[in-house]
């Protein structure tokens, strides 16, 4: 199994804060990788850093190339992608422009409609309401919305912030699976989520972040009876 | 004042109206895009003029020495950025973009201008020697500080404004210019006499304001431009480089400015400076739009023309006073609709 995203000693600052310090993590070809952790602990600052919006210090390889200095739109084009937590939806737009808009890193277009009728078929709710204006969409709809319009761009590598953020139980169970489906695609996921146990039980190798440090990783069935786990994120006692 | 001059007045408005209406939607196009308040567009009109007036009476016109050194000015810059980013096999792009095609442009039009052309090809060569100005304009003066705060970008803008008109000067000299009419025709409705050049201005608003419409609703390019306004990380995050999407959008502005000033050439006289006011003018329509809307733009513009119209009918020393007493009003509703909106966001 090739190796799609390795990071090693990865800091990213803000100001002349260490929001994120010396994270190394790696994610292989068709793995669900999860990264965990308390608010703050520097999830978020790690995938901005990876998709470029956030400088850093350290090295990033994306399927054997260099991306550190590389401008977001360029790693867009070698089909790195960020569902942000925020989703970032063009909310004066419909959901068909949205999804529309999701292929525009594609040199090819011929396969545009073929992808387009596949992001209709995973979630039939967007093909019902894609003359609506994204900014009209229930929460779930608008994560779906996001996900669809990421896998518009045919990701090698898909990163998602905290998908499951804000959203109603039976729609985080719908989120998780397509989730897990997508590795069937040969998506290869990076997943930052405070669902910690929803997480692990979706992906196959975990990292644990704390204050902007990797204290603890495995594989993701081990980390989900790890007993100082399950007392600080899994609910148990 | 008698219905017939109401009339007459209303109509002159509308024209009027059209032209800033061309100008305000490019100052939407290139705000929203990258949230420039491009002052200079009344410059890029006026000199449109002045270039079709020069190319009428078969001089070469300034513009071309003014894209010339623009160019070079732009090619410049990139290739230092470029070079000290490490992008080097971005180096023949740039040099195409920035250098050969200005240039190019620069040579056809001069090429062409020897074999004595049409009024139709003299007005694709001044709008052909027009439009790469505001984006050579954007690469050197606007790109470096694209991440400046909107009140830094618009302090920028109008010293541009004030450079442009020191060039304008230098490229075009002090004498005013009023270009041939596009047509003769004229018509009669309803007992009042409309011109051709009068109807030729709101058709080619009409039209130019359709065109722009298909353009951002049918193409992928025109939507990446309103995502890239809509949300700029977001569209950022589809690929979509700010930078081109601003190229673009001063290009299209350029475009509809350069229109604007061939059609007002016949029935002003236009100036180096003339800009200015034309700029100002559609600003205030733009304004009415809140910036962001093309409609509230073209509507704000049109009602800027009807009023200079009727005010200038009343008093034409204080026509451009009450013109721009209009913005009062319009920045004092405009900042209670959008504490009003602010609230909304919140809760």
């Amino acid at each position: 199994m090739s190796q799609m995203l390795s990071m090693t000693d990865v800091t990213v600052c803000y100001d002349n804060v260490e929001a994120v310090r010396n994270v190394s993590l790696s994610v292989d070809e068709g793995q669900i990788v999860t990264v965990i952790g308390p608010n703050g602990a520097g999830k978020t600052t790690l995938l901005m850093a990876a998709i470029g919006l956030l400088a850093s210090r350290g090295s990033m390889v994306f399927r054997g190339n260099d991306i550190r200095k590389m401008s977001v739109e360029d790693r867009v084009e070698r089909r790195l992608c960020l569902v942000p937590e925020k989703r970032e939806l063009f909310s004066d737009m419909s959901v068909a422009d949205n999804l529309l808009l999701g292929s525009y890193s594609l040199r090819d277009r011929s396969g545009v409609q073929k992808t387009l009728d596949e992001v209709y078929d995973r979630f039939p709710r967007l093909k019902e309401r894609q003359r609506q204006a994204a900014g009209t969409l229930s929460g779930g709809e608008r994560q779906m919305l996001a996900l669809g319009r990421a896998l518009m761009a045919k990701p090698a590598l898909l990163m998602l912030d905290e998908p499951s953020l804000g959203l109603a139980p039976l729609i985080v169970r719908e989120i998780f699976r397509t989730i897990a489906s997508l590795r069937d695609l040969g998506v290869s996921i990076l997943l930052v989520e405070q669902n910690a146990r929803a997480a692990l039980e979706t992906a196959d190798y975990g990292y644990v972040l704390e204050t902007g440090e990797v204290v603890q990783s495995g594989p993701a069935k081990d980390l989900i009876h790890d007993p100082r786990l399950i007392t600080a994120y899994l609910g148990g006692h | 004042m008698t219905s017939d001059i109401a009339a007459i007045l209303a109509i002159d408005g509308i024209a009027t109206g059209a032209v800033y209406a061309l100008v305000a939607i490019g100052t939407v196009l290139i705000f929203t895009v990258t949230r420039v308040i491009f002052i200079p567009f009344g410059d890029i009109a006026a000199f449109t003029a002045l270039t079709l007036a020069a190319l009428d009476a078969k001089r070469f016109p300034g513009t071309g020495a003014l894209v010339v050194v623009l160019a070079c000015l732009a090619t410049l810059i990139e290739v230092i950025s470029l070079i000290r980013s490490g992008d080097i096999r971005l180096l023949p792009r740039a040099l195409l973009f920035y250098l050969i095609l200005p240039l190019a442009v620069v040579g056809i039009a001069w090429l062409t201008m020897r074999m004595d052309p049409p009024l139709a090809v003299r007005l694709v060569l001044a709008l052909m020697l027009i439009t790469p100005i505001a984006p050579l304009l954007d690469r050197i003066v606007f790109r470096p500080i694209a991440d400046g705060t909107v009140l830094l970008l618009l302090t920028v803008s109008v010293a541009l404004h004030f450079a442009l008109v020191g060039l304008g000067l230098l490229f075009f000299g002090p004498e005013g210019v009023r270009t041939e009419p596009l047509t003769s025709f004229s018509t009669e409705f309803a007992g009042v006499l409309i011109s051709g050049q009068t109807m030729l201005i709101v058709i080619a608003a009409l039209v130019f304001s359709g065109l722009l419409y298909l353009f951002f609703d049918f193409t992928l390019v025109g939507k990446s431009l309103r995502a890239t306004a809509v949300n700029r990380t977001g569209s950022r995050l589809m690929g979509i480089r700010p930078a081109r999407a601003g190229t673009i959008a001063y290009l299209l502005g350029s475009l509809m400015a350069g229109v604007s000033g061939i059609l007002i050439a016949p029935v002003n006289t236009v100036f180096y400076d003339s800009g200015f006011l034309i700029g100002l003018k559609a600003f205030v329509g733009a304004i009415v739009g809140g910036m962001t809307s093309y409609p509230g733009a073209a509507i704000g513009a049109v009602g800027v023309g009807i009023l200079e119209s009727f005010a200038s009918f009343q008093s034409s020393a204080l026509k451009d006073v009450i013109v721009f007493s209009l913005l009062i009003p319009i920045l004092i509703w405009r900042s209670l609709a959008s504490l009003h909106s602010e609230e909304e966001i919140e809760e």
